[in-house]
């Protein structure tokens, strides 16, 4: 049943999606001298960058992580803050196919990447299997690593059937296999200290469809 | 609702709802990104300012000056708040290091400034252009070094306690163990950092903030800004993770309100993650010493525990003696706590403070002394269950079954096939096994709800209580349920609010069963409201199935509740149940580990938890709380460190690549089992909390099974390969 | 971070001069480590030249029946090349044996070798750090040093390289392949292209500015057992305390780098005639120079015994 939270949520949603172009507020846009090229050097660019499907067009401080840029300026919070550093995988995003620190990025580094964040996963009452695993075996508490666990346990999946090898890989000329060992070793770079990895391996291996 | 004798009868034992497997229900908007924490409120009709928090570059001493002339200039930049600017602050009363405001610099990373800009990447370039002189001062850092200065703490943290004669008995025992064992200073690291939200409307200021105890911080920071609590608005209805790091106000929200003042607009802040292991509070380390002194055939006649740690003036003891007091029998036992003066940052509770450390020490020398008097560690333990208070024998524990976990724990672990030390090998690994209790006390605190129902049947729980990962809104909807005869989809909760009913909050394991213990009362009031409205007598009065009947009157509640709506609102408040009776909760770790012959490395390889905390309200939303624990003390057993600089007093890996925290790679599959049990001393409930019971004693038991496997006793935490390697055996 | 203008380099050769032409500009690829220390401000570039878009991200054979990396191919895709596993499995297990699979995506490989240290007292602006700010002190010697150098390290800085990658290349005896401003090209081999600390322990490399780093050589496959051993507390997602990369070939000789001991990846390749009598031999001769502190002397210790573990497996 709608709480108030939810009823919150779904104006959020709607503002989001209305916001097909967000200048940047109060950002500066100094141009500093030019370089000894005649290059007008400034510390802003525009960037056009696909989130869930949806071209935005920022104008971004080059400053602007790819995190705060999904964050504080199209207001998908979804992505979540941890450390700013690389160290907890909280922010985890996947770029075009691929699974990265997003606070480790600059958003004008992603001219024209198709970014897929928690919000593009699933929605309440539309969850992606990965989504529904995770609530079906408690698959997280506080639900503050919880966006970046899902989007990289959905990557995980996928670069096991790439055949891209991981620290526990037992033969290198082998194809990789689904197997508890591969995932909690690939899963590594989310840290949860609510601690709820046990279920998380049960949430996923479940989506992969194999025995634990 | 006053609860003074042990609960009988009533609707929660229905279990209809209660006790079962209900999946979380925020866990759609957790999963989806849906769920809004602290800084992520969002109104587009508001700017948002950006503040960031300038860190104290010394431990102790004073500013002397700050020069904000840069920062404030900078691009973007709208205003700097310095602690000159706005003088001294009165402290809130449960922090004990100041937070902001004045001249005195108490600990390293102790908030100075806050620049406000207009984006986030302004305000942060701009707090690196402030310039600070500072007079430093020498400080105490080293506990170690302090121990002999260390002095008896207030009275009031039970400092000392004795029954007895210890030290005649245990000069003639015939078995004796006299060892010294430490616990680092350890980090909440929770995954949200603190962060607040901070918006004026005249001289009212609302806070959407990452709190565990909304009435506190409330409090608290009304005292810190001089303004009347009423006119101090909290919201937390999402928490990244506590741990007890979100107990106490904290620098983020009284940095976002005054700054928010200052430039006249809503600020947001958060601490960055470098600032926060010595901005905030941390577990303090402590060095235990522990004598047990027994009979050969076992029986454990004389027990001192020694606990020292340090803190700010002003604060308090790590109290890692405290299970001890309760845990075995004995006839001699002496406990003793010394507090020494260190100018680190400020000590405080992390998720079951006291016993955690303090069972990280005891269940170590449990284990070391089954071993001198050559019995099983387990039967020991049995050996020595008592079943009353042993400083107190008059004073029976409400219900006890640490036997139940030990035996039940052992049969499904395979404890029998336990090798003698460093004798199993497979390949590399040397593999062991170990077994330690767990004891945490069961708290109560005085907590309220109001549960509204409306003209379409809906029951609405609002009370200000916090769901920091624990489930809370999940049991709290469970109990409602129950005790209005509707099913879950029916029920909503607002939490985290502070113009809901104050209510015991999060902390101390006393949640789950104080909060909904709460909304039982509220749900009792509005049970007898419907029941008066219809003029029912409320002593025969059965609600189910979203009806209310009365002999054969049957009428549904939406219908009962009219056009208005009914409103039930209480608060549950505790006789005297927990000092006529000890209420305690109970368990045993089993864990299984493998370290590397050569270089030292241990990997856990199988857990086992066994509870016994009274009835368990979820035994999804439990078990989480249970794992989550086990990989805390996995942590805390094997790399969780703060590393203090004695010459400079700080934390110096502070953060989460320095500290290092159990990833996934480190956590094996968990099992966990709870005793069928109920405890109707504790609440109308019968529920005991379990959330910080799963970290009790969990790092004794890999210590014990690193000892199984190796032969090396470590008695220092964490247990790192450099602490083993020297032992093990050759391997060139 | 402090301000910044940016570039999108669409040649090698144009990156380069942009780098010489504009004051204190930097490269970002991964920008996995740069970020980090940009948020620190311990990096402050005022210009940021994002050379993602030159290529550079192949791996071919070369001539000399070796590999030619691209300098922006991402770990990733180096740890799962079919040839690299085939031919230089070390490298591809030093590779997945660092940081985090989402790390790994955006890292490249001349951002892993031009990763900067870890040391904390690095990390924290407000203590003195000779790499970070010269002149000014190592606040790491005396403090907590359990992470730091034992080998190598100077009075000036104890500070470790944290590279796996970059030590499993030093096993290999790769070559560096750079592209100069002025549009000349060099090729250095690892083992001149970091730099032990001495008394300027800021100049990290043998690059100069400008210099882009354009791919990375190996030599012919040597065949031999390829081992990577990486001990750590954390059972993943940790620097090393130490690791050991090694080609072990069936007559027990070899090439042994060390990593988690030095301001650079560790080899004396005169140590490694020491290899066919053991470990105890070849650590003795590999830390002969050693000058640990007390709290990571456990790293002399340490090391003989993962060299014995690798070589051990080496012989299974």
């Amino acid at each position: 049943m709608p709480t108030p939270i939810q009823l919150e949520l779904s104006r959020r949603k709607l503002l989001v999606s209305s916001a097909a172009t967000v200048a940047v507020a109060g950002a500066a846009k100094d141009v500093r001298a030019a370089d000894i090229r005649g290059k007008a050097l400034q510390n802003t660019t525009a960037v056009a960058l696909e989130v869930n499907g949806e071209t935005q067009h920022l104008v971004l401080d080059n400053r602007t992580t790819l995190l705060d840029a999904l964050r504080e300026h199209l207001h998908l919070t979804g992505t979540k803050k941890g450390c700013d550093h690389g160290q907890c995988g909280a922010c985890t995003v996947i770029v075009d196919g691929r699974r990265i620190n997003s606070c480790l990025s600059l958003a004008v580094m992603h001219e024209g990447s198709k970014i897929q964040t928690i919000e593009g996963l699933g929605q309440p009452g539309n969850l992606h299997p990965m989504q529904a695993a995770f609530v079906k075996h408690d698959g997280f508490q506080c639900g503050y690593c919880t966006p970046g666990q899902i989007c990289s346990s959905v990557a995980v999946l996928e670069e096991i059937k790439a055949n891209i090898p991981s620290h526990v890989t037992a033969n290198l000329t082998e194809q990789a296999a689904i197997t508890s060992a591969e995932i909690r070793e690939r899963m590594s770079g989310n840290i949860c200290r609510c601690g709820a990895y046990s279920n998380i391996i049960d949430a996923i291996i479940e989506i992969a469809g194999v025995p634990a | 609702m006053q609860f003074d004798t042990p609960a009988t009868s009533n609707p929660i034992d229905q279990l209809k709802v209660v006790g079962k497997p209900i999946h979380r229900i925020d866990g759609e908007l957790k999963t989806t990104g849906r769920a809004m924490y602290a800084y992520e409120w969002y109104d587009p009709a508001v700017r948002y300012a950006y503040g960031y928090p300038v860190g104290a570059a010394i431990a102790k001493g004073h500013v002397i000056f700050i020069d904000s002339a840069a920062a404030k200039t900078a691009p973007g930049v709208l205003g700097v708040v310095t602690t000159l600017d706005v003088g001294d602050l009165e402290k809130g009363k449960l922090n004990t290091a100041k937070l902001f405001g004045g001249s005195e610099i108490q600990h390293y990373h102790q908030a100075i400034a806050v620049v406000v800009a207009e984006t986030f990447e302004q305000a942060c370039a701009a707090a690196a252009l402030i310039k600070v002189e500072y007079a430093a001062e020498k400080g105490a850092f080293d506990l170690r070094a302090e121990m002999t200065h260390a002095r008896t703490p207030d009275p009031s943290t039970e400092p000392d306690s004795s029954a007895g004669d210890f030290q005649a008995a245990f000069d003639t025992a015939a078995v004796t163990l006299d060892a010294e064992y430490s616990t680092p200073d350890q980090s909440h690291s929770m995954m949200e950092p603190h962060a607040s939200i901070a918006a004026w409307d005249g001289d009212k200021v609302t806070v959407w903030t990452s709190s565990q105890m909304i009435d506190w911080w409330r409090t608290d920071l009304a005292t810190t800004l001089g303004i009347d609590k009423e006119h101090v608005h909290l919201m937390s209805p999402f928490i990244g993770g506590g741990f007890g790091g979100k107990l106490f106000l904290r620098a983020d929200a009284v940095l976002a309100a005054l700054a928010a003042k200052a430039i006249g607009r809503p600020v947001k802040v958060a601490l960055p993650r470098p600032m926060i292991p010595n901005n905030t509070t941390h577990r303090p380390a402590t060095i235990q010493r522990i004598r047990i002194g027994a009979e050969h055939d076992g029986k454990i006649t004389a027990i001192a525990h020694e606990s020292w740690s340090g803190d700010l003036p002003g604060g308090g003891p790590e109290t890692a003696v405290m299970q001890t007091r309760l845990l075995y029998a004995g006839e001699n036992r002496m406990t003793a706590m010394k507090l020494a003066t260190l100018d680190l940052p400020e000590g405080n509770a992390m998720r079951a403070p006291g016993e955690a450390p303090g069972l990280m020490a005891l269940e170590i020398a449990i284990d070391e002394m089954s071993e001198k008097l050559g019995i099983d560690p387990i039967e020991f333990r049995i050996k020595n269950d008592t079943q009353v208070d042993p400083e107190n024998p008059e004073r029976p524990f409400s219900h006890r079954d640490l036997v139940g976990c030990l035996t039940l724990g052992a049969e499904k672990f395979g404890w029998a096939e336990r090798a003698r030390p460093g004798a199993r090998r497979q390949g590399n690994w040397l593999v062991g096994i170990g077994v330690a209790a767990a004891f945490r006390n069961n708290l109560v605190m005085p907590s309220g709800a109001r549960v509204k129902l409306d003209r379409d049947g809906v029951v609405t729980v609002e009370t200000d209580m916090t769901d920091i990962g624990t489930g809370s809104y999940t049991i709290i909807a469970q109990t409602a349920a129950e005790m209005m005869g509707v099913g879950m989809d029916k029920v909503a909760v607002q939490l985290g609010d502070s113009r809901f009913p104050v209510s015991a909050g999060s902390g101390g394991q006393f949640g789950a069963n104080s909060a909904t213990s709460g909304v039982y009362a509220a749900c009792v009031k509005l049970r007898e409201a419907v029941s008066s409205k219809l003029g029912f007598n409320s002593a025969d009065v059965v609600f189910e199935n979203g009806d209310v009947r009365s002999g054969n009157r049957i009428v549904p509640l939406a219908e009962a509740a009219g056009e208005d709506g009914l409103v039930g609102e209480d608060t549950m408040e505790w006789g005297d149940l927990t000092k006529t009776h000890q209420q305690s909760t109970f368990g045993a770790h089993f864990v299984e580990v493998g370290v590397d012959i050569a270089t030292g490395e241990t990997r856990i390889r199988r857990m086992l938890a066994v509870c016994a905390a009274g009835r368990i309200l979820n035994p999804i939303t439990a078990r989480s709380q249970v794992i989550g624990a086990m990989t805390m003390g996995a942590g805390g057993a094997l790399s969780e460190e703060l590393a203090v600089d004695t010459r400079h007093g700080f934390f110096v890996n502070h953060d989460l690549a320095g500290y290092e925290v159990p990833v996934h790679a480190d956590i094996p599959h968990q099992e966990v089992i709870f005793m069928d049990e109920t405890d109707p001393y504790s609440s109308p409930m019968k529920a005991k909390g379990v959330g910080e019971l799963g970290l009790c004693g969990v790092s004794a038991a890999i210590a014990n099974a690193i000892y199984n496997a190796t032969g090396v006793r470590v008695r220092h935490y964490p247990i790192t390969l450099d602490k083993l390697i020297g032992d093990l055996p050759d391997v060139a | 971070m402090k301000a910044f203008s940016y570039e999108r380099a669409s040649t090698v050769e144009g990156a380069a001069k942009a780098a010489a032409q504009t004051p204190n500009a930097k490269f970002i690829a991964g920008g996995t480590n740069l970020l980090d220390l940009m948020k620190l401000e311990i990096e402050t570039p005022s210009h940021l030249i994002d050379v993602n878009g030159l290529g550079l991200d192949t791996i071919e054979k070369t001539a000399e029946g070796g590999i030619r990396i691209g300098a922006l191919v991402r770990n990733t895709d180096l740890a799962a090349d079919n040839s690299v596993r085939r031919d230089y499995g070390l490298l591809s297990r030093a590779l997945v044996a660092g940081a985090s699979g989402q790390l790994r995506n955006r890292a490249t490989t001349a951002g892993n070798l031009l990763q900067r240290t870890r040391c904390p007292y690095f990390y924290d602006s407000n203590q003195p750090c000779n790499k970070r700010q010269p002149g000014t002190g190592c606040s790491a010697i005396g403090g907590v040093t359990r992470q730091l150098g034992v080998v190598g390290v100077s009075d000036a800085c104890i500070a470790t390289h944290p590279s796996d990658m970059a030590v499993a290349m030093r096993a290999l005896d790769a070559v560096i392949e750079t592209i100069k401003p002025d549009g000349a090209k060099r090729a250095i081999p690892i083992a001149d292209f970091h730099r032990l600390p001495g008394d300027t322990p800021h100049i990290e490399t043998a690059l100069d500015h400008g210099e882009l780093i354009t791919s990375v050589v190996l030599p012919a496959p040597i065949g031999g057992k390829h081992i990577y051993r990486k001990t750590r507390d954390r059972a993943s997602y940790a620097f090393a305390l130490v690791s050991v990369a090694a080609v072990i070939q069936a007559d027990g000789r070899g090439k042994v780098a060390v990593g988690g001991v030095a301001p650079k990846p560790w080899r004396a390749e005169a140590a490694e005639d020491e290899l066919r009598k053991g470990a105890h031999a070849l650590a003795s001769a590999l830390l002969a120079d050693a000058r640990p502190t007390q709290q990571n002397d456990f790293k002399i210790s340490l090391t003989e015994r993962t060299l014995s573990a690798v070589l051990a497996e080496a012989r299974g």
